[in-house]
């Protein structure tokens, strides 16, 4: 039971090639915005036809290159939740979810259908609403329902938050989960933010100029991002090249500072990255002189810039979050990290 | 009638006003099948490769820039009585030179590059994510052309119809050159219009210079309409 595509196209310049398995549960698909995250989900939603490759949902074939099988959108069982949400501004949401309900001929049947994803969705009163007379919120739980209703075997989700205020985003993210969890409807999830990923997604595969660098569970993911792509988008502010020097150390020479590791550095290792909260006035090991550039008050946390007293004049500042609690009202003279957070990264 | 008295020597019993149903006959036929003309075009034409589709669009909106007689020039050339195409469509009963629906036809290729045009436009701003989302959601291609992207583009085309049957109405050049001016047989308002000046009926030639000003000026107050509604409806 899963999704297994291979997608390879050229569109100018770009060009997608990606791999990706998707198993139960929430998979997102983690990139910048222009990686070809979304040209993926019409690939396999079947509103793009990829140049070649092969796309297989529970063992059934949508797309084939090589056998020239290319379903139509219609017969693939894809949901597809566009960022717009894509509501038919004609008719009502009534009308909207009806047309999910197209194929199911019984009429009593249709209307119980039709009054079970009303009630679950909790857009009990807009039925006769247009969607312009909807809130975002709204909007978006009218275009689940009339997803929801066509029963599909894999439910593609495209930025669903991003056409929403700041403050409605939370909110619909913790009914997102839930109402996925309770339907049990396995999901691809697009997004360029790094929390809704790490939220929402059991596992993470993120994306980088057409290609999927790393797949892991969220939770390994945040912990070792392996690629500089990967950790760049799990907010990762500080990363700097690198090169081995010994089995558990590397130099980093931008920094002037050569770094303990708790892991074996592998061959290939092009740079680290160490998290703006990992910094600690405290830690003994991988302690250096500092400089303070700037700080940043942010709503939560106040936010630090510093340089090492090694470190070369024409690189960019290092970032430092101590966190609300437990912070320094002034910038200390030295800061350590821990072996053990110490990214190693990949090209 | 109080429209009438305003003319002098014409009330409404000697009032022939065949040019006028045939003007609104001509016109509306022809501004219906421009329609799913145009509309046709309009969709597959989006669909085509740039080059086809460039070279597909300076053909069908030439009309709309030669002048009307040189239409007409070309439809004689191809629906002539001595000509092949003519010729073979006579053995049908078909004719288009000196008849009434050969105003049809003059009508429609001067009035199809507005409505192709109008059409065009509107499609092009159609947010395809709404078709896209309607495929993923199993409805048929047809299902969404009638039901979500004609409702969607519903005011742009409006407004092409309307504009083509203005167009039609006012058609003069090849109007003219295919069907001539037969008094109750292919007489239009406008080529009424110009026979009447010709053999010095000023009243009638008035007359039917005021028919025609009001059946154009109605037209553009609705297509006016039309396109405020539609702004309103954006900034909503």
């Amino acid at each position: 039971m899963s999704l297994v595509a291979d997608i390879h196209k050229k569109l100018g310049a770009f060009s997608l090639d990606v791999a990706l398995e998707a198993e139960e549960g929430i998979t997102g698909l983690l990139g910048a915005s222009g990686c070809g995250k979304s040209l993926t989900l019409k690939c396999i939603a079947g509103i793009e036809r990829p140049d070649s490759g092969v796309i297989e949902l529970d063992g059934e074939i949508l797309f084939d290159s090589g056998k020239k099988i290319d379903l139509t959108p219609q017969k693939r069982g894809v949901g597809y939740l566009f960022q717009n949400y894509a509501l038919f501004p004609n008719m009502t949401v009534r009308k909207n979810i009806l047309c999910g309900l197209r194929p199911v001929k019984d009429r009593r049947e249709r209307e119980r259908e039709l009054q079970d994803v009303i009630r679950l969705m909790r857009l009990e009163g807009l039925e006769d609403h247009l969607p312009a007379q909807l809130s975002g919120g709204q909007q978006q739980r009218a275009a689940l329902a009339r997803i929801i209703v066509t029963k599909p075997r894999l439910l593609l989700l495209d930025e669903p938050f991003s056409a929403l205020d700041t403050h409605l985003r939370n909110t619909l993210k913790i009914e997102l989960k839930d109402l996925l969890r309770s339907l049990g409807i396995r999901t691809l999830l697009v997004t360029h933010s790094r929390d809704e990923a790490y939220d929402l997604c059991t596992e993470i595969a993120v994306m980088d100029r057409g290609r999927i660098s790393v797949r892991k569970p969220s939770r390994a993911l945040f912990d070792d991002p392996e690629y500089v792509a990967a950790a760049v988008m799990t907010g990762c502010t500080n990363i700097a090249g690198a090169v081995k020097t010994g089995e558990k150390s590397v130099a980093v020479p931008d920094w002037g500072i050569c770094l303990k590791t708790a892991r074996k550095v592998p061959e290939d290792v092009r740079a680290v990255g160490i998290y703006a909260r990992d910094f600690s006035p405290c830690e003994t090991e991988n302690r250096f002189r500092a400089v303070h550039c700037d700080t940043s008050e942010e709503p939560e946390e106040t936010v630090f810039r510093f340089r090492f007293e090694t470190q070369r004049p024409d690189t960019a500042p290092v970032w430092w979050r101590p966190g609300r609690t437990g912070g320094p009202e002034t910038f200390p003279g030295e800061l350590g990290v821990s072996p053990e957070k110490i990214l190693l990264l990949k090209e | 009638m109080c429209f009438f008295a305003m003319f002098p020597g014409r009330d409404e019993v000697s009032m022939d006003l065949y040019p006028l149903y045939n003007s609104l006959r001509i016109a509306a036929i022809s501004s219906v099948l421009v329609f799913f003309l145009g509309i046709f075009f309009a969709y597959y034409a989006a669909r085509l490769p740039r080059v086809v589709k460039g070279i597909l669009d300076v053909i069908l909106t030439l009309p709309m820039v030669l002048p009307p007689t040189v239409c007409g020039y070309f439809l004689l050339l191809i629906f002539g009585m001595k000509r092949p195409l003519g010729i073979f469509l006579m053995q049908f009963g078909f004719r288009f030179v000196m008849t009434w629906y050969g105003g049809v036809l003059a009508s429609m290729v001067v009035s199809f590059p507005l409505m192709y045009r109008t059409a065009r436009g509107a499609f092009e701003s159609f947010d395809r994510t709404l078709a896209y989302s309607g495929q993923t959601l199993g409805l048929s291609n047809t299902f969404i052309f009638w039901r979500i992207r004609m409702p969607a583009c519903r005011q742009g085309i409006l407004a092409g119809v309307v504009l083509a049957f203005a167009r039609g109405l006012g058609e003069y050049g090849a109007t003219s050159m295919l069907i001539g001016y037969t008094p109750g047989s292919t007489a239009t308002i406008s080529t009424t219009v110009y026979q009447l000046w010709r053999t010095n009926d000023e009243a009638g030639a008035f007359f039917w210079v005021m028919v025609n000003l009001i059946i154009s000026a109605v037209v553009l107050l609705a297509v006016n309409l039309l396109e405020s509604r539609q702004r309103r409806r954006r900034s909503e």
